[in-house]
């Protein structure tokens, strides 16, 4: 862009690039985490490609310990554990990112109305707590067990217990926002509803949104890997670590690599994009940090 | 005070109200036939037609929920598909080990935790600091299953110090075979929750520790235990207290899974079984029972505040 004047909006986005510079010479920690997952994500995206078919049976090499040739072993139909993690890394990214997205997408809508909105507030508010009651794992058991059990299923039963805390978060923002002057100035001159909300409201929910979808992205991969190894998550077919470790459980005795392998893959991303959400927490913003903890 | 206790609870009516409709509209309002989709894959039309009329669902939609909230305000959750057991029986008699493992958790939890971020606090920025400060980042990314299968094969099978799975009840079995086989579950369990409080406990002191009276203690020339324990810890308790609260939740999900790893005839495993027999009326039960002792347990503890905190008057 080569106009010499930026808008004010854009003023707040070049202010973060120094601070996440510091962050990460003051953070260590969210460097190491930052590499790690993108190494997965690369992993993720590009890894297919490059290995086995991971739906491959050798019925001779069944339940193999790692070797040259199967770097982490094969399963009991003689399936290269190796592919079928990396394959594993991409279901779980995707779960993880989309539940955040729609979480966050569908939690800020019904936030953003209930904060403005006083005759929605109370109603919607109770019904969140309604929601926030009922344990998150076995309300995703339930969904997935009458929709029967597919991918979108399987997202949707994990946006859904997310989406209440998204919806107070929002709330809190934009109960304190709407008191302050240029809202109450932009109202005064006019402002259509739809404008104030998006235009002025909406921005400042936008650092704390951010640090949590990391953690709803963290903690739906984690509770993916759950259902799938409940046997209440995605098709047993789809190789994700979830499924990959509920076949593995059988053998456990026999072959604990097949749990272990996909196990440290899981918790180390999960360990990864919990230490950026840390990280992106402090840089946004100190105040927001103590509200989230 | 009695006011507020009053006001508190008809405050959590609606809010069970509304767990009892989002458990109604689950199974209502998923695509496709409910009575169907319980009867599996392999139902014949009458299958189907029994399960339909005895869940109620050939009735119209407001008559099936108001049916089903009066009988949930009698306390009857329903008749089981399979075992045509009442709900409310299957659940009490899986209702033991559930609880115990309940116990147990939240007990080695705080006598490891509160200590813990007490001490990290107290030295914030030290060896303990950090080590207290990393676990509790890894304990919130480590799925509990892979967790428990860690130490079975390190305790169980490696060390053969501990039963790799099942559960003894004290009061049948004694208590030495009891704690042997709950150990690893509790240790299983107990890692999130540990992480849950040491972190809330060593915010909480940290901000306590930087307030005037806790200088005045020290300038009094108070053993440092005693300022810790009766300026510091007794200040800090209300946020302890509230995050262990708000932990249930966490302790719910981790049950399930716990029981499904080390075969404890619990009520995760009911859940579980349940599921996968899609005998509906027993997780819907279950459901209700796990979402109201959550709601209870949080209201009891916003009603004891006032035994740690004179300052709360309602």
């Amino acid at each position: 862009m080569s106009a010499p004047i930026l808008p004010v909006e854009e003023r707040p986005r070049t202010a973060i690039e120094p601070a996440l510079a510091s962050l990460v010479l003051s953070h260590p920690s969210v460097l190491l985490g930052g590499s790690l997952l993108l190494a997965m994500v690369v992993a993720a995206v590009l890894g297919p490609t490059f290995v086995p078919d991971p739906f491959a049976i050798t019925p001779t090499a069944r339940l193999r310990p790692p070797d040259a040739s199967f770097w982490f072993g094969t399963d009991y139909l003689g399936r290269d554990l190796f592919a079928r993690v990396v394959w594993g890394a991409r279901v779980s990214l995707a779960v993880g990112l989309a539940v955040a997205v729609l979480a966050v997408a569908i939690g800020l809508l019904i936030g953003l109305v209930a904060g403005y909105l006083r005759a929605l507030d109370q109603p919607v508010m109770r019904a969140m707590d309604g929601l926030m009651a009922i344990p998150g794992i076995l309300l995703a058991i339930a969904l997935v067990s009458v929709s029967g059990a597919s991918l979108v299923t399987v997202v949707v039963a994990i946006v859904v217990p997310e989406v209440p805390r998204v919806v107070r978060l929002v709330r809190s923002v934009v109960l304190s926002v709407r008191e302050e002057p240029y809202v109450e100035a932009a109202i005064a001159v006019g402002t259509p509803l739809p404008l104030v909300l998006f235009r002025h409201i909406l921005p400042n929910t936008v650092p704390p949104l951010l640090v949590q979808a990391t953690y709803i992205c963290g903690s739906a991969m984690l509770t993916e890997a759950i259902l799938g190894f409940l046997g209440a998550g995605i098709p047993p077919e789809i190789p994700s670590w979830g499924n990959i470790m509920s076949e593995g459980r059988t053998y456990f005795q026999l072959t604990p690599w097949i749990i272990f392998f996909p196990g440290t893959c899981l918790a180390l991303t999960v360990l990864a994009v919990n230490t950026v959400g840390d990280g992106l927490r402090d840089t946004l913003d100190p105040r927001i940090a103590r509200q989230m903890r | 005070m009695w006011g507020y206790v009053l006001r508190r609870l008809l405050a959590t009516v609606p809010v069970m109200g509304v767990v009892v409709l989002v458990v109604f509209l689950i199974l209502r309002l998923t695509p496709g036939d409910p009575a169907a989709v319980i009867a599996g894959d392999y139902a014949s039309a009458a299958d189907i037609a029994r399960i339909r009329s005895q869940l109620g669902l050939d009735r119209p939609l407001l008559e099936q929920f108001l049916t089903w909230l009066a009988q949930v305000l009698r306390g009857d959750l329903g008749t089981s598909i399979f075992t045509n057991l009442p709900v409310t029986t299957l659940i009490a008699q899986r209702l033991e080990p559930t609880l115990l493992l309940a116990l147990t958790t939240i007990t080695f939890s705080v006598l490891v935790a509160v200590p813990l971020g007490t001490l990290a606090a107290w030295r914030a920025g030290g060896l303990l600091d950090r080590c207290v400060m990393l676990f509790s980042v890894a304990g919130f990314s480590v799925p509990v299953f892979v967790l428990g299968y860690l130490l079975i094969y390190l305790f169980a099978m490696g060390l053969q110090l501990l039963p790799v799975q099942g559960y003894r009840s004290p009061f049948t079995d004694g208590l030495g075979p009891f704690l042997r086989h709950i150990a690893l579950p509790t240790l299983t369990l107990g890692t999130v929750f540990v992480a849950l409080i040491a972190r809330m406990t060593r915010a909480t002191v940290m901000d306590v520790l930087h307030e005037d009276h806790v200088r005045t203690a020290r300038a009094k020339g108070q053993h440092e235990l005693r300022v810790m324990t009766r300026h510091v810890l007794r200040n800090a308790a209300v946020p302890i207290v509230t995050v262990i609260g708000l932990g249930v939740a966490l302790l719910i999900g981790g049950v399930v899974v716990t029981e499904s790893v080390y075969n404890i005839p619990g009520l995760g495993r009911l859940v579980l079984d349940a599921v996968l027999k899609r005998d509906y009326p027993i997780i819907q039960g279950l459901i209700i029972l796990f979402s109201f002792v959550y709601i209870l347990i949080n209201l009891v503890i916003d009603l004891v505040y006032t035994l740690f905190d004179p300052r709360i008057r309602y």
